[in-house]
């Protein structure tokens, strides 16, 4: 099967070069892909990505032993398929009323009765034995270089590199005037993230998946991996990336209003680019936790709490605080808890609420518990809705060591 | 239907002259005989048919482009989730009564159901059920936005419509197992003199097993959704971690129910089928044992393939290689239908009626949805495929052109049975090709888009899936419109046409087409013997 010369996730060859990587494979079939990628680049005007129809181009040993698998019990069917239909159109044309053909009155035959129960089953089991090769494969977890923790939340993934001691929220970049259509698209519109999850090239990465609300499932198709994220059970498994570049996949479990707008975004580093950004997040790691009690300005909290406001609250309050009455957020615009004591709103936050009333996890509210989030981003968020959109609380400054407090 | 052609005292009473029911509304709420009580399952069907239709049409709508045009994301949702009960509860399930109802006792020679109290009953649960479904759009918070899978913890935090969900199931799962109850005695029990077993036809052996499984997994699901019930409101948990419970509970339980009502659906589909194809080949049904014997394989496995639904939620191996082997030896007894069906033409005398050209489009396009449940049964390429469009291509190439498929093939079949008239040929097979190649052009792209990873159940997408969604949502309006000449054909049918004679089908040899046309109201009084 020939592919559309699409890149992973963008909406063509011509919008970027980045997406080049990977997109090229396999002897004959990579010189004819690279043919038509040039074309494409010519044209960029024609460029069918628009059309795209097949699998995204294999990153990993296990999505590409899947493609192959795909393709050989793809191609068993459409032999059969043509088979039978074949002889059903045969039939429609020769044993027709219409071109004078009497119905003979036979309706059994043991030997073609054994005949057609016994060829499919041995094709059968001619397509299970490289199935369970490849299942057996996707299944080995054994010796990783490194393992990553993935969290599912509605509607953001978190990322733990548990052997490194940081981790990070990965959430949607694409603007809301986007989706409602109010600016063009971007070509990576609704698969671009703040912070992708970052690997290194030929690694073995264990993959720790797990959620926090509801199921999720953390899906990259060029690297044949995908795995549902369960609420209070962790699954593992892994992926090699065997190419550099930038793999996007999406949220594959219905988890709310926002579930079509949880991408996945993972860049793959080679191993040098790798230790550089590790070493420079590991050096941010360092200035945040420098100083916990640090007491931040008004402005710096507000700063910082429009981009964790936007990325976190606007889905369900809109980044107007105006708030979406059809699913029960309240406008924060003169909103009572907002202008009110920040004691109680913080208690909102951090565990959240239904109909005004404070839940507790994991029971969960219609407005869910945002304790996953650091003290900074809460105290920045709150802040920023008491000083936003005409508000003017009395109280308007929170520090995150008041979240902190608060905490149980 | 019946209702328009044989007003009292009409042309009913030559055959038998005890037509004696109440006029007007209150002969169809008190009604106890098997053909008002089928022709008012066939309209409810219809009718749900139109509703979950609109919403689909919304949601094609939605996603004819990037970008969020006419819903929010929360309604796309619920509609996702209402699209899929009200077909499979509202159409599907209530069409293959219906079409139980009013064939089952004529085709075996019964003068009526063995329960026809408990029919009425049956049918009459299903309206509010279905008005208590549709009241989730307007109470606060909406109708679930889980899909028709109710999976929790999602299905937790949802608004009162989830509970509203829950009754309407409970009491959908009542009525079906009442008209299982109903459908098993009358045959086991009401069958005419010299009707054995392996005499009855195709249609009443798919039942009687499709009524089994009914009556298996029905109160599976009610215990699914209970369990989710006192989740929400009465400190359980069940599928709770916190608790000690397992969200993936849900699945499996949830699955045992569903994976046989996939089969509960296409059971009767293909009984309808085995039905039309030997008439209109005028040649008795090729492997009439093996197809008995393939419809009983095919209900056993059916309760052990429940987590081919879940091959991404984290199985172990053993667990992936048990299920992968036995959802692909399905394969098996479905192939040797599909074979039958063909040896049944093979050298008959075929001709092309309305009926039997919905017979072979379900056959072409059953079978390709065949083909892609058996790549889909290959695990590593689910965890491709899993929650994409590719599996949304999947179930409705089995159950729109498989099991509606089948509907209207035996719709056409019976209309002049039912009615009395002939039904108008051209307009019929305008809705044959109108159904077929804008079924193909609405669903044919979404294997695409799923090969290209475009999950299910999102109501905005990437732009590199802008192109087949249009495709799609064209070929889906197309669907949509043809069935309105379904429409009219059926009630011009009803209406008046050429007068049928009691056997319209040269080649049909079952014993309704030994009543006259339009059926009595009352058939078969006293029971015909069967040579």
């Amino acid at each position: 099967m020939r592919r559309a010369g699409m890149d992973q996730g963008g909406t063509g060859l011509a919008a970027s070069g980045e997406n080049m990587v990977g997109t090229v494979r396999g002897g004959a079939r990579r010189r004819w892909v690279a043919t038509l990628a040039a074309a494409l680049l010519v044209f960029p005007g024609i460029a069918f990505a628009d059309w795209a129809w097949n699998f995204q181009p294999p990153a990993s040993p296990i999505a590409d032993q899947i493609e192959h698998l795909h393709e050989l019990i793809f191609w068993i069917c459409v032999v059969i398929f043509v088979g039978v239909f074949g002889t059903m159109f045969y039939i429609l044309i020769k044993h027709r009323k219409s071109v004078g053909h009497q119905a003979a009155q036979f309706h059994e035959n043991t030997t073609i009765e054994i005949a057609w129960t016994v060829v499919p089953f041995l094709i059968l089991v001619f397509m299970a034995w490289p199935a369970t090769k490849v299942v057996l494969a996707m299944h080995d977890t054994s010796a990783p270089d490194m393992t990553i923790k993935v969290t599912g939340y509605q509607w953001k993934w978190n990322y733990d590199y548990i052997d490194e001691g940081f981790s990070f929220y990965s959430t949607l970049s694409t603007s809301l005037d986007q989706i409602q259509n109010r600016q063009p698209k971007d070509p990576h519109y609704l698969l671009e993230v703040d912070n992708p999850l970052v690997v290194p090239v030929g690694e073995k990465v264990r993959v720790l998946v797990t959620a926090g609300d509801v199921i999720h499932s953390w899906w990259v198709p060029a690297f044949g991996l995908k795995q549902d994220a369960i609420p209070g059970f962790v699954r593992d498994t892994w992926f090699k990336a065997d190419k550099v570049g930038i793999f996007r996949g999406q949220c594959a479990e219905l988890c709310g209003k926002e579930h079509g707008f949880m991408p996945v975004v993972v860049e793959v580093k080679s191993k040098d680019d790798y230790a550089k950004w590790l070493a420079a997040e590991k050096q941010k790691l360092a200035a945040a936790t420098e100083n916990p009690d640090k007491v931040w300005t008004l402005d710096e909290l507000v700063a910082h709490g429009k981009q964790v406001f936007d990325g976190n609250c606007a889905a369900c309050h809109q980044p107007t605080g105006t708030g979406n009455a059809a699913i029960g957020a309240p406008a924060l615009v003169g909103d009572k808890v907002v202008l009110g004591p920040a004691q109680h709103q913080i208690d909102v936050v951090l565990n959240g609420q239904t109909n005004g009333v404070l839940q507790h996890p994991p029971a969960g509210g219609k407005m869910p518990s945002w304790a996953q989030l650091s003290d900074v981003d809460i105290a920045s968020a709150i802040t920023y809705t008491r000083n936003s959109w005409g508000n003017k609380a009395e109280q308007n400054v929170v520090q995150p060591k008041d979240v902190k407090a608060e905490r149980k | 239907m019946s209702s328009i052609t044989q007003p009292i005292g009409g042309h009913g009473d030559a055959a038998g002259g005890h037509e004696h029911h109440p006029s007007g509304i209150m002969r169809w709420i008190t009604t106890t005989n098997h053909k008002d009580i089928g022709t008012m399952y066939l309209w409810f069907s219809f009718t749900m048919f139109l509703v979950g239709g609109v919403f689909a049409l919304t949601i094609r709508s939605e996603l004819f482009e990037p970008g969020m045009q006419i819903l929010r994301p929360e309604r796309f949702n619920q509609l996702i989730t209402l699209h899929g009960l009200i077909m499979i509860f509202g159409a599907l399930m209530p069409g293959a009564v219906g079409f139980a109802n009013w064939m089952i006792p004529m085709q075996i020679g019964a003068p009526d159901m063995a329960f026809a109290r408990m029919n009425n009953l049956s049918f009459w649960l299903l309206p509010p059920a279905a008005i208590m479904l549709l009241l989730g759009l307007f109470v606060p918070g909406g109708a679930p936005e889980t899909g028709w899978t109710l999976y929790p913890p999602l299905s937790i935090q949802q608004g009162m419509g989830m509970d509203l969900t829950i009754f309407a199931i409970h009491i959908m799962g009542a009525s079906s197992i009442m008209g299982s109850i109903n459908i098993i005695t009358t045959i086991l029990n009401l069958r005419a003199p010299g009707m054995t077993m392996m005499k009855m036809p195709l249609f009443c052996w798919s039942w009687l097993i499709t009524a089994y499984l009914l009556i298996a997994v029905m109160p599976v699901l009610a215990g699914a959704v209970t369990m989710l019930l006192t989740d929400r409101h009465f400190g359980t948990s069940f599928f709770d971690a916190a608790g000690g419970g397992d969200p993936v509970l849900f699945q499996h339980v949830f699955w045992f129910f569903g994976h046989p009502e996939v089969y509960i659906i296409i059971l009767p589909a293909f009984g309808l089928i085995s039905e039309v194809i030997p008439t209109f080949s005028r040649k008795p049904l090729f492997g009439y044992a093996s197809m008995v014997y393939a419809l009983c394989a095919i209900a056993i496995l059916s309760f052990l393939v429940w987590a081919h639904h879940m091959f991404t939620v984290g199985l172990p191996a053993a667990g992936i290689l048990f299920y992968m082997y036995a959802t692909m030896l399905i394969a098996i007894p479905t192939g040797v239908k599909v074979f039958n069906w063909l040896a049944t033409m093979w050298k008959g005398s075929i001709t092309l009626e309305a009926p039997m050209l919905f017979a072979l489009g379900f056959l072409f396009l059953f079978t390709t949805g065949g083909f892609t449940g058996l790549i889909l049964a290959i695990q590593p390429v689910d965890v491709q495929f899993q929650d994409t469009y590719y599996v949304v291509a999947h179930f409705h190439y089995v159950m729109v052109a498989g099991t509606l498929f089948a509907f209207f093939a035996a719709t056409y079949y019976w209309l002049p049975k039912w009615t009395g008239h002939m039904y108008n040929e051209t307009l019929a097979k305008w809705h044959f090709w109108g159904s077929f190649i804008f079924f193909n052009v609405a669903f044919f792209p979404m294997h695409f888009l799923g090969l290209a990873g475009m999950p299910r159940r999102i109501p905005d997408y990437a732009q590199q899936f802008t192109n087949w969604n249009q495709v799609s949502t064209v070929g889906a309006f197309g669907f949509g419109l043809s069935q309105l000449i379904l429409l009219y054909v059926v009630v011009m049918c009803i209406r008046g046409g050429k007068p049928a004679p009691a056997k319209p089908w040269e080649g049909a040899t079952s014993l309704e087409w030994t009543l006259p046309s339009p059926a009595p109201y009352h058939s078969f009084p006293t029971p015909p013997v069967v040579q």
